[in-house]
């Protein structure tokens, strides 16, 4: 399955649909966003989502934004929750196989534009290649506040205390900061992001040498880091923050170190613990890892 | 008047593909700053305006976007051009969205739109076309690991510029086929000093 995907683009896009289906003006205004986005990391700038052939929190931000910088020579792999073969990911890949020509893969080295939905893949990335983020909501201080006059205002004069109140008060109800997923960074020390809903363990490797671009289709913004943005999730100096997972290896290729997903095997509580990026998952195994179930598991 | 025919001419000839490559090459640019980008899709406006100028203007100029012509450039065959090509009406610099001209002729940077604080994105992009006298620079922020080197015209403008940060204006650097971008996230010290 893996290798007959690879590569497996037919180089031809259907004729019926502009290339990678967007209008060409529609195009230019997602890119002059890009631009501004890139040019004042982690402000949130507005644009004029369209409507796309998938219902809105499937990823209509990110599919409108992978169009918008998608050459026909680049490689698109799309992963959901760190997996690559889930309906969404299978979806929106198929759809730009057939909207733009572009090759597919699942392998995150040889993929030049990525779209995720809440995960960063294990792999680093390296210089060429873009993350595309689907975010929900990409206002970090919605949910504190939720006028968007006001918010704007906030971000404005860089007023974040409210965010501060609420670790605060994670820490005085849990004893520690329970947010656990879309947890707030600060970028290059002025604006505070909200990285979408990655896990917290993910958090540390936002600093990287790709470009990461964030698409929010239903709320109508696009925000962006640069290479090497300095990205620091907030924190309290006797709470620092801290970068969390299951305290357990990978069941199928005994990884120690990725982020795992817990699967119910049985109504009995047997569990076992998987990577969550099923291409770092099987590329472990490919290469001979092997996990406490890895040799009786089929799961292919 | 009758519109000159080189006007009508250098244009795209697959606008999907070839300003896409074109954009990919500009987001690099402005995502890496100081970098140097070859263009290999390019478009082709009446002198003075350089291929690379030419490109982006067709990447990123539509009807949504005034466009200011500075210097050598405000003339009549690239005033047509560009209305030919991207729709974009022609304003005053402290109007335009983008404004295309040689490093002297744009000055001074206070003409144009720095943005809100609560907009920041309401800005205007510059597009320095042709050569400058420049001094070095070294250069870091967001984009740069640690830092880079480049040679930019006018220091104390641009270290002002970008002390307005998050307001402020962006740069492309356009010459021949090649671009280098400049955004007001960037911090710039003369090479001398550091």
């Amino acid at each position: 399955m893996r290798d007959e995907l690879s590569r497996s683009g037919k180089g031809q896009a259907m004729e019926e649909y502009n290339f990678a289906y967007l209008d060409e003006q529609t195009k230019r205004m997602i890119r002059r966003a890009l631009l501004k986005g890139m040019a004042v990391p982690g402000y949130q700038v507005p644009f004029a989502s369209r409507e796309m052939p998938m219902p809105y929190g499937w990823g209509t931000g990110g599919v409108q934004v992978s169009a918008a910088v998608m050459v026909p020579e680049d490689c698109f792999k799309v992963i959901d929750q760190g997996a690559d073969d889930t309906t969404n990911a299978v979806s929106i890949r198929r759809f730009f196989e057939r909207t733009a020509g572009v090759a597919v893969t699942e392998r995150t080295g040889e993929a030049t534009v990525i779209q995720t939905r809440h995960r960063i893949p294990e792999q680093p990335l390296e210089e060429g290649q873009i993350l595309v983020y689907q975010v929900p909501i990409p206002e970090p201080l919605r949910f504190l506040e939720p006028s968007e006059v006001e918010t704007r205002k906030m971000h404005a004069l860089e007023e974040y205390g409210l965010m501060h109140v609420k670790l605060y008060e994670d820490i005085a109800r849990h004893g520690e900061i329970s947010t656990s997923y879309a947890y707030p960074v600060k970028v290059e020390g002025r604006y505070v992001m909200d990285p979408s809903p990655i896990p917290k363990f993910d958090n540390p490797k936002l600093r990287m040498a790709a470009i990461q671009l964030f698409g929010a289709g239903r709320e109508q913004r696009i925000y962006a880091l640069p290479p090497w943005c300095e990205v620091v999730s907030l924190d309290f100096e006797d709470y620092p923050f801290q970068a969390s997972r299951a305290d357990h290896d990978c069941d199928l290729c005994g990884a120690e170190g990725s982020y795992l997903d817990e699967v119910i095997t049985d109504d009995a509580g047997g569990r076992m613990f998987v990577c969550s990026d099923t291409d770092f998952c099987a590329g472990r195994r490919d290469a001979g890892h092997l996990g406490r179930l890895g040799a009786t598991e089929d799961v292919a | 008047m009758a519109m000159a025919a080189d006007a009508l001419t250098g244009g795209f000839t697959d606008a999907p593909r070839q300003s896409a490559r074109a954009f990919r090459a500009a987001l690099e640019a402005m995502a890496r700053p100081g970098s140097v980008h070859p263009l290999t899709d390019l478009a082709q406006a009446p002198d003075p305006v350089s291929p690379a100028a030419a490109t982006l203007l067709l990447v990123l100029c539509d009807p949504e976007t005034p466009v200011f012509l500075a210097g050598a450039h405000d003339c009549a065959a690239v005033r047509d051009w560009i209305t030919f090509h991207t729709g974009a009406p022609l304003a005053p610099a402290a109007e335009a969205t983008f404004a295309l001209g040689p490093w002297q002729a744009l000055m001074p940077l206070s003409a144009y739109a720095p943005g809100t604080p609560e907009y920041p994105d309401r800005s205007a992009t510059l597009i320095v076309d042709g050569d400058f006298a420049g001094q070095p620079v070294t250069l870091s922020g967001p984009g740069i690991e640690t830092t880079t080197h480049a040679v930019l015209p006018d220091i104390a403008a641009l270290q002002a510029n970008a002390a307005g940060f998050p307001l402020g204006l962006d740069f492309y650097f356009t010459s021949g086929a090649e671009l280098m971008a400049l955004p007001r996230s960037t911090r710039i010290a003369s090479a001398e000093e550091s």
